[in-house]
């Protein structure tokens, strides 16, 4: 199991490192990655009928209970067999799509990046682990979605699209926190036993703050939709992919993953229902003002999350029933319609839909996707998008809100019937406008795809039993555990029900033959464009930007004098507080040690440099006595048998002053600062600050010291560790990760200094 | 800088500067010494080096960029911690030879990752001051 989440990584890395290939003839046969997934995960498939589920565990940080643990039930499958299968058909028909690009091989690193933090998304039983392919999907969709590097546009939208998925991932880390402080573990197949004292906890409605701002951010649930049509500047097997099957159902994943564990409370069945329902009307509703065929698609996908952020609010068994098969049927249809809105622009270059007409006279093949496609999207009888909205109606008849619910669903799937038609049916209707006569059928790797989801959504629909009980109940059995649903069938005989699908075929129809898409909507909407969260998102993110400006000016000013002064007032000012509250003081002279001649000696020694400091003009005086001071420091050190820190001292003294004498060079020699009051300023400032810092030493000699540590380093450095020399011991060994990590750091530093002198170098060699 | 004596006798300091900074380096398991001090040591024989010869001097006697010995050093480190992993143990536990070598005594990864420090922290110190001095100069 990890080997084939880790496979994704993995390839991504080899891709790169044969990029002449990818971009020759490689490109396609990267789809026998996803191909082989999908036929592993078929073979899962049978061991999770009646719920079970296959674990899979792996150690990696047990001391902090994160394990590497998946876990593979009906729901995981379910997308897993999404993500691979249509990753395969996507791998394919991008290796046509982006025949030639510049950085094929980037971009198929990216998708298995993407490909392959989504399974692990899927598959995680741990929340940590979990969080962590989440946030990997959030950063791989960026960089695919920011694709087209070149475009502003392109770049913009994807910066909105980390910046809210992000922003969502770090509430939902503060979520899976919460949980797991609450529950006491962090493996969600253990939450199960504590969910009922995680929902009579305290802390039960920020949990679910967390978890849902994390969920709706990613499945751009109202008011943080908006990143979604922005992202549709990816290339379009990117937004099929994305949008259809993966990503953005991250969140519905999410979701219908915790709804055994904190489902059924009426915080968690509202909030979903009211913000489910939000969304899919109003995005349904903006679906249909678009003319851009992504445009439709994207807002009809958001629609469709949010039919099933409803749908889980409801929370029946139906219910689930419906989430399970609605999430099938939409990922068909919808990377179907994606990728036939690919085919249009590739072949074409326009994808405005008033434009587009008639093309089924030049492209069979994709006509015939187009119109299955919407056929199951509008749920014609015979398609599986039938057996999905049956179920829905079912659901929602049940519930307790019944009407209401029905009602909202029922418009819903009326408008997003006429968004399919409009995306799958128009362009190929009607007759072929002069400008596309040359058009002409495409190479098969572009329209064999999508007509192999729009063909399995109808196979689906005549024979709803082929997915019934091999994928269907075990989902519904990791939703509810113990669920008792009927079959899915295609007639269930005339009832409300089909009464209510006949009506929405009559409306959407109605709606589809009455109006014609047309550009003025959009521009009739433009007038609340002010009121809409993105622009509000926006607005933010200006005033944030404009305050990091006025903090930056008003505190970085790049003169190191100011900066020194700010944060020795600052830490001051913490320190005077801290020990004017609460710090008895006072001197036991018996602890001390007496005073040597050699004490004494340094002492005036260093007296008197420090005066010399001070009141001389010439720099390379001030910076030779600054070292005297060092130097006597380090004396100090060796008296009172440091030697180790005396050495460390020493040398770094040195180097310091040769440090200061080359930048010397550059400055004036001598200093001349006359103003009295400057001087007295930050001779204050100085005083305060030493005494400050002599108080502590001070305080820390009355501490009563816990020697425990120290007596354990000292104790077992021979023994454990083979050395004598404690301080090297704990350097090299005891806290050798923790040396590792700090040369790390100065390493960074080291390269910080050396870009920003060679930028300078530039810069001067230029003017 | 135009001082004979300092340009002789930096010629004959360096090499001796540097045998001390090993010398440092390796001792530093028992007594006081280590990775870091010895790698500070040796930077400044090279440093002292550069003042009485002139840079460019002592960038041809050292033949790499002395940012070259940074990732030498990370990967010393990280490979002496490394390589408990392979023999099934935790990452970065020491593993000692069963027989002293003379002088040095004992020997085991912690002191390759000695070693791995002492590159890290010349390759940083001369790659700054050298930068800075080029800069400036």
């Amino acid at each position: 199991m990890l080997y084939a989440i880790l496979s994704g990584f993995l390839l991504a890395i080899l891709v790169l490192f044969f990029g002449k290939q990818v971009k020759g003839k490689l490109a396609a046969g990267l789809t026998l990655l996803p191909l082989g997934l999908f036929t592993y995960f078929l073979f899962l498939l049978p061991e999770t009928a009646n719920g079970n589920a296959l674990l899979f565990s792996y150690q990696w940080i047990p001391s902090m209970g994160i394990n590497l643990d998946f876990k593979a039930d009906g729901l995981s499958l379910l997308f897993c067999l999404l993500i691979s299968g249509i990753g395969a058909l996507v791998f394919f028909y991008a290796s046509y799509y982006l025949k030639g690009h510049r950085y094929l091989d980037r971009f198929y690193s990216y998708l298995c990046i993407f490909m392959a933090a989504m399974l692990g998304l899927a598959l995680s039983d741990n929340v940590i682990l979990l969080f962590v392919f989440w946030e990997l999907t959030s950063i791989s969709s960026f960089f695919l979605i920011g694709f087209n590097n070149d475009d502003p546009a392109s770049r913009k939208s994807s910066i909105m699209a980390l910046a809210v998925t992000g922003g969502g991932g770090f509430l939902l880390m503060a979520g899976f926190i919460l949980l797991g402080g609450i529950s006491g573990t962090y493996s969600i197949r253990e939450m199960l036993v504590s969910s009922a004292a995680l929902k009579e906890h305290a802390n039960y409605g920020w949990i679910l703050f967390f978890l849902f701002a994390g969920a709706f951010t990613k499945s751009a649930q109202f008011p943080f939709h908006f990143w979604l049509p922005g992202a549709m500047k990816a290339p379009t097997p990117v937004s099929a992919y994305l949008h259809s099957a993966t990503m953005v159902k991250a969140g519905i994943y999410l979701l219908a993953r915790f709804t055994p564990v904190l489902g059924g409370h009426p915080y968690w069945n509202y909030t979903l229902l009211i913000a489910g329902g939000i969304t899919m009307l109003y995005s349904a509703f903006h679906s249909t003002l678009r003319t851009d065929l992504k445009g439709i698609l994207a807002y009809s996908t958001i629609a469709a999350l949010g039919m099933l952020v409803f749908l889980l609010g409801a929370g029946s068994e139906q219910a689930m029933m419906a989430v399970a098969v609605f999430i099938l049927v939409h990922a068909l249809y919808k990377a179907a319609l994606f990728l036939t809105a690919g085919i249009l622009d590739h072949e074409t270059g326009t994808r405005d839909v008033t434009q587009l007409s008639g093309l089924r006279k030049v492209m069979k093949p994709v006509a015939l996707t187009g119109l299955l496609a919407a056929l199951s999207s509008a749920g014609i009888p015979l398609t599986f998008g039938f057996v999905g909205k049956d179920l829905i109606y079912e659901a929602t008849l049940h519930d307790s809100l019944g009407i209401l619910l029905t009602a909202a669903a029922v418009l819903t799937n009326i408008l997003l019937l006429y968004a399919g038609f409009l995306a799958g049916i128009k362009p190929f209707s009607g007759e072929l406008p002069e400008a596309f006569k040359n058009v002409h059928l495409p190479d098969m790797r572009l329209w064999v795809p999508p007509l192999l989801l729009a063909i399995l959504g109808v196979v689906y629909g005549i024979l709803p039993s082929l997915t019934d009980a091999s994928l269907m109940q075990p989902v519904v059995q990791s939703l509810s555990p113990g669920a008792v649903t009927a079959p899915l069938k295609v007639w269930h005989g005339v009832n409300p029900v089909l009464l209510l699908s006949g009506l929405t075929l009559a409306g959407g129809i109605g709606l589809y033959y009455y109006r014609r898409p047309a550009h003025s909507r959009l521009q009739s909407i433009r007038r609340y464009d002010p009121f809409s969260p993105e622009t509000l998102v926006l607005k933010g993110a200006g005033r944030f930007d404009d305050f990091s400006h006025w903090y930056t000016n008003k505190l970085h000013s790049g003169n190191l004098r100011s900066y020194v002064y700010i944060i020795v007032i600052f830490m001051s000012g913490l320190l005077a507080y801290k020990i004017a509250t609460g710090v008895n003081l006072y001197l036991d002279l018996s602890n001390v040690s007496r005073i040597s001649i050699y004490d004494a000696t340094i002492f005036c020694i260093i007296i008197v440099a420090i005066w010399k400091t001070i009141s001389t003009s010439s720099r390379i005086t001030a910076v030779a006595c600054m070292s005297v001071v060092g130097y006597c420091i380090c004396l100090l050190f060796v008296i009172y048998s440091a030697p180790d820190l005396a050495m460390t001292q020493f040398t770094i003294d040195t180097l310091t002053v040769i440090l200061f004498v080359l930048v010397l060079f550059r400055l004036p020699r001598f200093l001349r600062i006359n103003d009295r009051k400057v001087v007295l300023r930050d001779g204050i400032v100085s005083a305060v600050f030493g005494a400050l810092i002599s108080v502590i030493a001070l305080e820390v000699m009355n501490e009563p010291t816990n020697k425990e540590t120290s007596r354990y380093y000292a104790e077992n450095a021979y023994l454990m560790a083979k050395g004598k020399n404690v301080v090297n011991v704990m350097l090299v060994d005891f806290r050798g990760f923790d040396t590792l990590v700090e040369i790390t750091v100065l390493i960074i530093a080291a390269l910080g200094v050396y870009s920003l002198l060679k930028l300078r170098v530039s810069a001067i060699e230029k003017e | 800088m135009k001082s004979v004596i300092l340009r002789t006798a930096s010629n004959y300091l360096l090499p001796l500067l540097l045998l001390f900074s090993v010398f440092i380096l390796v001792r530093g398991h028992y007594s006081p010494g280590g990775g870091f001090v010895g790698g500070l040591m040796a930077s400044i024989a090279f440093v002292l080096h550069a003042f009485a010869n002139k840079l460019e001097n002592t960038r041809k006697l050292l033949r790499y960029p002395p940012g070259a010995f940074i990732p030498v050093g990370l990967a010393i480190a990280l490979l002496s911690g490394l390589a408990p992993v392979f023999i099934g143990k935790p990452f970065l536990t020491a593993l000692w030879f069963s027989t002293p070598v003379p002088i040095i005594g004992l020997v085991g990864t912690p002191l390759f990752f000695d070693i791995g420090v002492f590159f890290v922290v010349i390759g940083i110190t001369l790659s700054i001051l050298f930068n800075i001095s080029e800069n400036i100069l």
